[in-house]
């Protein structure tokens, strides 16, 4: 019987508690994406629920300026390769968006949760990644 | 495999639509129907894409209706399709399919969107449901915002300052504007400047809103068929020589944003099946829903090197009478517009136009053999189709 390791309900309930869940392969020790049930690097079903390192690196950013209903603009979406070696889409908060440049990019953060702004469209997401800067 | 053929294709005029979904879908089918010299009762299966009718009109299982609306016979089966953007590629491919195994001789295919019937907040929201909703959506991630972040990457991994690529960026869409004032239907047929671009307000950062395709409404639909009846139908069949698709998961799992590997996977089965390179290309209708888009672009699907093509815009070697490859000559996602479900179907209906000379002002000479690219959602799907004229 082939496992499912980690659910989207155990990996928010991490978040909440500033625990950051991945997937992680007991064959080969690398981390999948979140949803695997097939380890991403070899193949192995020999996965489980792992926590992994809250700091990473910024590899790229924007700041949307134009935003879907229900949210404010501006704000910046990164991408930030984690120490742990897997990537994850998060906000950067606590610079101003309008002082975002391409300096950011290489720059180390520390990882961890926030509650969502309610969605009509999706009731049961309640976490989402958040990047700060590292001193 | 069967060798398979386009017979007949047809676009409404893309822009803002006061006619439905099905509507739209209609008038595109039965202009289509009427150059195959077809009648409903001839049409052995609809496979109808379209992405967002639960939201623009409430309308889920279009399929269903559109079979009604075009009197298609009840043992005909009427499907949906949704691949985000690229959708209509995707039904039209699953047609050439079953068309080559001898599953079905004629098959209808294509696509109908009504984007322009949402507002911008709700549209950017829809629009983003393509990305993954548990890990990329919570962010705030709009389409836009997906490939504005492909570009900082771009600009920081070939070391290109980033004022020199978002002009070069606003090359792409000035070229795009020039080839859509030469179409009928495309929803901006004018000609915008590289200043107008680079003033236009900030999407998401560094894509200014001329970097930007529109909201868009329209339909199309094409004929699939086997050669040997496609030549009953029309003395210009174009014949579908190579197909590729492929699929990525969201973004974070395909991280080197610069390097679309589901494009680089479906080119390659599309080239193999068809037994030609990329310099054979004489014309191609790919995904720029945004500048870098088709930067990206030209670069995965072998037209240029890797982090060489940034500036083939500003260089005059993607626009209409280029000595290599013509880079979207309808006016592209940019300027003919881009209704989600019924872009790649659009795509088709150009490439169609094109090798058989009825282009008008804006043909590519000589043009034999044609590339379709179409990508859904944060990278995870890409098909590809290559057409080529019958000699
Ligand atoms: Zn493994």
């Amino acid at each position: 019987m082939i496992k499912q390791p980690l659910l989207f309900k155990d990996y928010q309930e991490g978040l909440a508690k500033g625990e950051l869940l991945g997937v992680f392969c007991d064959k080969c020790h690398n981390f999948s994406f979140h949803t695997s049930v097939y380890c991403n690097h070899c193949g192995s079903t020999g996965l489980s629920a792992k926590p992994y390192d809250t700091t990473g690196v910024i590899r790229t950013f924007t700041v949307i300026r134009v935003a879907a209903e229900g949210r404010n603009a501006p704000f910046i979406v990164a991408l930030v390769l984690g120490n742990s070696g897997i990537h994850m889409m998060g906000n950067l908060e606590g610079i101003d968006p309008d002082s975002a440049s391409m300096g950011l990019i290489g720059k180390k953060v520390k990882i961890s949760g926030k509650k969502t702004l309610p969605d009509r469209f999706s009731p049961k997401v309640e976490q989402c990644l958040v990047f700060s800067l590292e001193d | 495999m069967r060798e398979v053929a386009i017979a007949g294709v047809a676009m409404t005029r893309f822009g803002v639509s006061e006619k439905t979904c099905i509507e739209m879908f209609c008038e595109a089918a039965c202009l289509a129907l009427e150059e195959s010299k077809l009648e409903p009762k001839n049409i052995e299966a609809l496979f109808l894409g379209n992405c967002l009718g639960d939201f623009e009109e409430g309308q889920a299982h279009m399929a269903a209706h559109v079979h009604t609306a075009i009197g298609l016979p009840m043992g005909s089966p009427a499907l949906r399709f949704e691949n985000a953007c690229a959708t209509a590629t995707v039904a039209i491919r699953q047609a050439a399919l079953l068309v080559g195994s001898g599953v079905y001789d004629v098959v209808l295919a294509g696509g109908t969107e009504r984007v322009a019937a949402m507002d911008t907040p709700l549209a950017t929201r829809t629009f983003a449901m393509a990305s993954h909703s548990g890990y990329s959506a919570p962010t705030g991630i709009t389409f836009p915002g997906v490939f504005a972040m492909a570009a900082h990457m771009y600009a920081d991994k070939y070391k290109i300052d980033i004022r020199e690529l978002q002009e070069c960026m606003a090359h792409v869409s000035v070229k795009n504007h020039f080839h859509a004032a030469m179409n009928p239907k495309a929803q901006f047929q004018k000609e915008i400047s590289v200043q107008k671009v680079l003033d236009s307000f900030m999407v998401a950062d560094p894509l200014h809103f001329l970097d930007c395709c529109p909201f868009s409404d329209g339909a199309s639909a094409v004929v699939i068929t086997t050669k040997q009846k496609a030549l009953q139908m029309t003395d210009k069949p174009v014949f579908i020589i190579g197909t590729g698709q492929a699929a990525g998961g969201p973004v974070i799992n395909n991280p080197d944003m610069t390097r679309i590997k589901p494009r680089e996977v479906a080119a390659a089965q599309a080239y193999k099946q068809a037994g030609v390179t990329p310099f054979d290309i004489d014309l191609c209708e790919l995904h720029d829903c945004f500048t870098i888009a088709e930067i990206l672009a030209i670069e995965g699907l072998g037209f240029y090197e890797f982090g060489k093509g940034y500036d083939a815009a500003k260089n005059g070697e993607t626009r209409l009478g280029s000595k290599k490859a013509v880079i979207n000559p309808s006016g592209g996602l940019k300027a003919k517009g881009h209704p989600i479900g019924a872009t790649g179907a659009a795509q088709v209906t150009e490439i169609v136009e094109q090798l058989r000379g009825l282009s008008g002002k804006r043909q590519v000479k000589g043009a034999k053999t044609g590339f379709v690219d179409t990508l859904g959602g944060e990278f995870g799907t890409v098909c590809n189709l290559i057409l080529r004229s019958h000699p």
